[in-house]
């Protein structure tokens, strides 16, 4: 049981005019699962190295349960590593790297052996010990990685990107395996991951980075129910963002004035948000706008349209059948419900932030990937 | 980058491996047909030294001696005789001239095919240079400076001088090995609990392995085959295999030269056969010529 605390951490590489981890605070609970969100390229990754020891902080600190670590090195932190690409060490049987770390450790023959079998059951791969890591499928090195760092106990176990080289029905099962294990051997974890849906599914809480800063540190509900930014709301799949004046119980925007009784700022300039699935194609009366249908996608499970109103493009997802009642260019009311709104303040000037109604305002609706 | 080509390479050796019965065997006998081929290739000009060796009378018209007789190899197992000495000189500096080769050759190709610094195609086109200036050129210029040091006249000496062709394709072979290497799993092995001397011992080493076999061999049987280096610097006074057989095959002792010959190949035939292993790994041989 371990708890971990970064404080103002960060690292500058050379050449590079912004920092890849700009002065992150983030307290990690023992025991529990915590996420690193964030697109391509905004840090994680290198975070991640700082807390394993495998790179120097330029500035700041990490402390396992309040005792300063980056000088220590990163074979005696007690946080082990598994990469993106599993890393299983091509020349050794499945056994000699399930039992690196215990070899490194000289724990004995007999044990160890009693050990790996042990771990491999764990992981669900029993009696593979003797194969070489090439003649395993993606998903099984994956597990084989996993139990490799297992079986040391580490104090704390980084995760980078554990699933992304996974197909969807074996990364569902990491999930669940990944969720499992880390809830029987209560090892404070930390995982990398760039799609906030696995976030949500696997953490207890999800640390969003951009461009190396901290942006948010909370439980998943937070960023799909209240984010706290349009830059956030955006990277939890949101898309559509109204400007307007808030006043504390109704925003006044370009399209009407909506009553909107949740917030994330008191009042002034605000942005109404409203996730797709909450706008109510046909809804009627109080808090609905007229518009016109612009295209739409099928998906199966759903459909989703693009709708014009005044000027300013809303995506709406419904119930598939509406696809058979509704065509592009029909005219329809959409209904926002008050509790389904969210106020954010609008983005200043600078933080690199539009308000675009949606990326498919071209005419056509994004189409809708789960894993983005 | 590069990891993923050498697991697409892993997987076609897979490939190959698995796919089992009639491929399989067609693999295995084109390697057979190989590997015979080779060693005809490089026995067959064995031979008349071998039958020479013997000899002690074998003139023109005759296809085979007329009279054989131990006399060579007598003289060249007798302790009066330089031989021994040439041998074991020989021996002593080819192991030394290559693990010196491998103490500078795995940093410097770890550098070289590993990180990216200024000035590195100048370092490459330094270190590709001896291989293509003269290395007479080289040395003589050195040769002053061995005087100067005293290292003229001395085992040391012509070991340093050795250094100059052998270590470039250590550096050469260790560069390409390193430039398909992924530094990850050094990183991997520290946080699963290994220190640094461990990581090489466990993880390094092991993985740059083969490449380090073909360039040790490399080394060795450049230092071993040395003539005009070991005589300048060593000045006639440090006598090596090559000397040794220069002298007898001018003064046109052909038995003599046979033997010594036979002796002067064999161990370049041993470290061939226990490496081809290595060798036909690909992996390693290929790369060498990978980086630059
Ligand atoms: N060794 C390095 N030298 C220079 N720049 C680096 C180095 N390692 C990372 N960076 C830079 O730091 C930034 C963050 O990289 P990092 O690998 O942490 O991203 P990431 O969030 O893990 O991205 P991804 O999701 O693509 O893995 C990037 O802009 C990257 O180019
Ligand atoms: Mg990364």
């Amino acid at each position: 049981m371990t708890n971990v605390t970064l404080s103002k951490l960060t690292k500058e590489f050379e050449g590079k005019p912004d920092p890849s981890v700009d002065h992150i605070d983030l307290e990690i609970e023992s025991g529990k699962l915590t996420a690193l969100l964030g697109p391509s390229g905004c840090g994680k990754t290198t975070t991640m190295r700082m807390i394993a020891g495998l790179l120097r902080p330029t500035s700041g600190d990490i402390k396992f349960d309040g005792k300063s670590i980056v000088s220590i090195a990163p074979e005696r932190r007690g946080a082990v590593m598994v990469f993106q690409n599993y890393l299983l060490f091509p020349y050794m049987t499945i056994r000699e790297n399930v039992s690196f770390g215990l070899k490194m450790r000289g724990v004995s023959k007999t044990e160890t052996r009693q050990r790996v079998g042990e771990m491999l059951d764990l992981v669900q791969l029993p009696g593979l010990e003797d194969r070489m890591p090439k003649q395993l499928s993606g998903g099984q090195q994956q597990r084989v990685a996993l139990a490799r760092a297992l079986i040391v106990q580490p104090k704390v176990l980084l995760l980078d990107e554990p699933l992304s080289n996974l197909d969807a029905h074996l990364r569902d099962e990491m999930r669940e395996l990944i969720r499992r294990l880390q809830g029987e051997l209560k090892i404070t974890t930390i995982f990398v991951t760039h799609d906030q849906e696995e976030a949500a599914v696997l953490s207890d809480k999800i640390a969003l980075i951009l461009r190396g800063r901290l942006q948010h540190f909370g439980p998943p509900e937070e960023y799909f129910e209240r984010p706290a930014s349009v830059e956030i709301a955006r990277f939890f799949g949101g898309v559509n963002f109204i400007p307007g004046a808030y006043d504390g119980s109704v925003i006044a925007t370009s399209i009407g004035k909506f009553s909107a009784p949740r917030s994330s700022i008191a009042s002034g300039a605000g942005v109404l948000t409203i996730r797709p699935e909450a706008v109510e194609i046909g809804g009627e009366g109080a808090n609905s706008v007229p518009g016109r249908v612009v295209s739409h996608v099928y998906a199966g499970r759903y459909a989703r349209f693009l709708i014009d109103v005044g000027g300013i493009r809303i995506e709406a997802v419904s119930d598939p059948k509406r696809v058979s009642q509704i065509a592009d260019g029909d005219s329809i009311s959409l209904r926002f419900d008050p509790n389904e709104i969210w106020v954010l303040a609008q983005p200043t000037e600078g933080d690199g932030v539009s308000l675009g109604a949606s990326e498919g305002g071209n005419g056509s609706v994004a189409s809708v990937s789960g894993d983005e | 980058m590069t990891m993923s080509a050498q697991l697409a390479a892993e997987d076609d050796a897979d490939l190959v491996g698995r796919s089992g019965g009639r491929r399989a065997v067609r693999v295995s006998t084109l390697r057979w047909v190989v590997i015979i081929g080779l060693l005809a290739f490089l026995i067959a000009p064995i031979i008349p030294l071998i039958l020479w060796s013997f000899s002690f009378r074998w003139t023109f018209p005759n296809l085979l001696p007329t009279e054989y007789s131990m006399r060579a190899w007598e003289a060249v197992a007798s302790p009066t005789n330089d031989v021994l000495l040439a041998t074991w000189n020989s021996t002593v500096i080819a192991v030394v001239v290559t693990a010196l080769s491998i103490l500078i050759g795995v940093p410097a190709g770890r550098a070289l095919g590993l990180y990216k610094f200024p000035g590195k195609r100048l370092v490459e086109l330094l270190i590709v240079a001896p291989i293509i200036v003269p290395t007479l050129a080289v040395a003589l210029g050195m040769h002053t400076l061995f005087i100067r040091y005293g290292l003229s006249n001395s085992l040391i000496g012509v070991i340093v001088v050795h250094l100059i062709p052998a270590l470039p394709y250590m550096i050469l072979v260790m560069a390409g090995v390193f430039a398909n290497y992924d530094s990850a799993f050094e990183s991997q092995a520290r946080s699963l609990g290994a220190n640094g001397f461990k990581t090489q011992r466990f993880v390094t080493i092991p993985a740059i392995m083969p490449g380090l076999v073909v360039g040790s061999l490399f080394t060795f049987l450049i230092s071993w085959s040395e003539y005009v280096l070991t005589l300048l610097v060593g000045g006639g006074q440090v006598i090596t295999l090559p000397l040794l057989l220069f002298n007898f095959a001018r003064s046109g002792d052909n038995a003599i030269a046979g033997a010594l010959a036979v002796v002067f190949i064999v161990p370049g035939i041993l470290v061939l056969v226990f490496t081809s292993k290595h060798l036909s790994s690909g992996q390693a041989a290929m790369g060498g010529t990978g980086a630059l």
